[in-house]
């Protein structure tokens, strides 16, 4: 393209890369919980169900994730497996828009299964 | 009596290392690692429980577990001397961590298949927390080795610090009943190697080795810490909860 890329720009990537440690290495010198992301766990009670949302925990990478929910969540044989997500890599609904996303629902009770006769010999859905 | 002592060895060894262990509990760095570190100590003293009962079945003089654990004195303790160790820091809380269990997770695998049932029992269930044990010892001296300035200077200083201490985990019992850990020698320095490989870290020249725990001949550490330990049944004999 002939455009020099403005130094502005390219100097925070500069810096990162300097920094063999990635997250680790960007805040130096601070306790271990001022560095490490949070996470989401998410267990699994039995075979069949579903996972559901137990808390949250702080660890440095994928692998402390997965360990530090298996002994903070699963000391009571809570589960047969975890999951752990990243909690920046959700995207959560914003409150405020709580009215425009959930009240238009309240008036349309016929989107519930039980306004419909169900006959008996269906049986149990 | 090859058998109670052989018992005795490894029970001491459990239970001391989980005393150490459980003076981290509401002092770790996070949480997480509190929690981690509760763990370790219950996974061992566990194991140091179902030891004891079957050392005082054994010995048939009509003591109990906790006769065992908190009514021998210091000279009495044949644990190695690696798990007396104090814990320092977490980087030497690891280290030891990962000795330890690196030596136990073949050990017991060994035992699943030995005559004697009750052995047999007690290390089907060991086996599988001190798989645990390696796996999650193991990835904090990785990320510690290859940390920071800060984590790799003070994963190093452990290594010099306990390198003096792991030598004697292998000295052989005379017990036909539980497998040879001079036989486990080589594999775990296989092991221990391959993760400081990984780690950055360096396998430190050989130096003179302590030994005299399993003779009772130990630090002074252990000594207070028993005095810890034992405090409420020395003070008030026989009390229950």
């Amino acid at each position: 393209m002939g455009v020099s890329p403005s130094p502005t720009v390219f100097e925070p990537v500069a810096q990162l890369q300097a920094t063999p440690q990635g997250i680790y290495s960007k805040k130096k010198g601070q306790g271990m919980s001022n560095e490490t992301p949070l996470w989401e766990v998410f267990i699994r009670p039995r075979n069949g169900l579903a996972h559901k949302h137990v808390g949250s925990l702080h660890a440095a990478d994928e692998a402390l994730a997965l360990s530090a929910a298996r002994d903070v969540y699963t000391r009571r044989e809570e589960g047969t497996s975890i999951w752990a997500v990243r909690s920046d890599a959700i995207v959560a609904s914003d409150p405020a828009r709580a009215g425009q996303n959930f009240d238009p629902a309240e008036d349309k009770i016929y989107r519930h299964p039980t306004f419909y006769d169900i006959p008996e010999d269906v049986g149990h859905m | 009596m090859a058998l109670y002592q052989a018992l005795i060895e490894l029970a001491d060894d459990h239970l001391v290392l989980g005393q150490r262990l459980s003076e981290w509990c509401g002092h770790a760095p996070i949480l997480e690692e509190d929690l981690a570190l509760s763990n370790f100590a219950l996974d061992v003293i566990g194991t140091a429980r179902s030891l004891y009962a079957y050392a005082a079945e054994v010995e048939g003089k009509g003591r109990s577990e906790d006769d065992l654990a908190y009514l021998r004195s210091e000279r009495e303790y044949l644990n190695c001397l690696l798990v007396e160790r104090p814990n320092v820091d977490f980087a030497h809380t690891m280290l030891r961590q990962f000795y330890f269990a690196s030596l136990m997770e073949p050990f017991w695998q060994a035992a699943v298949n030995s005559d004697d049932k009750v052995i047999a029992g007690i290390a089907g269930k060991a086996v599988k927390e001190m798989a645990y044990h390696i796996r999650h010892a193991g990835e904090w001296i990785v990320r510690l080795g290859d940390g920071t300035e800060e984590s790799g200077a003070r994963m190093r200083a452990a290594i010099v610090a306990l390198h003096p201490y792991w030598e004697e985990m292998f000295t052989p019992c005379e017990c036909d009943a539980l497998p040879d850990r001079a036989a486990l020698r080589s594999g775990w320095e296989a092991n221990v190697k391959a993760v400081f490989a990984e780690a950055g870290l360096e396998w430190p020249e050989p130096v003179y080795g302590h030994v005299g725990g399993r003779k009772g001949e130990h630090s002074e550490v252990l000594g207070r810490m028993l005095s810890d330990m034992q405090y409420l049944q020395r003070a008030h004999p026989g009390a229950t909860w």
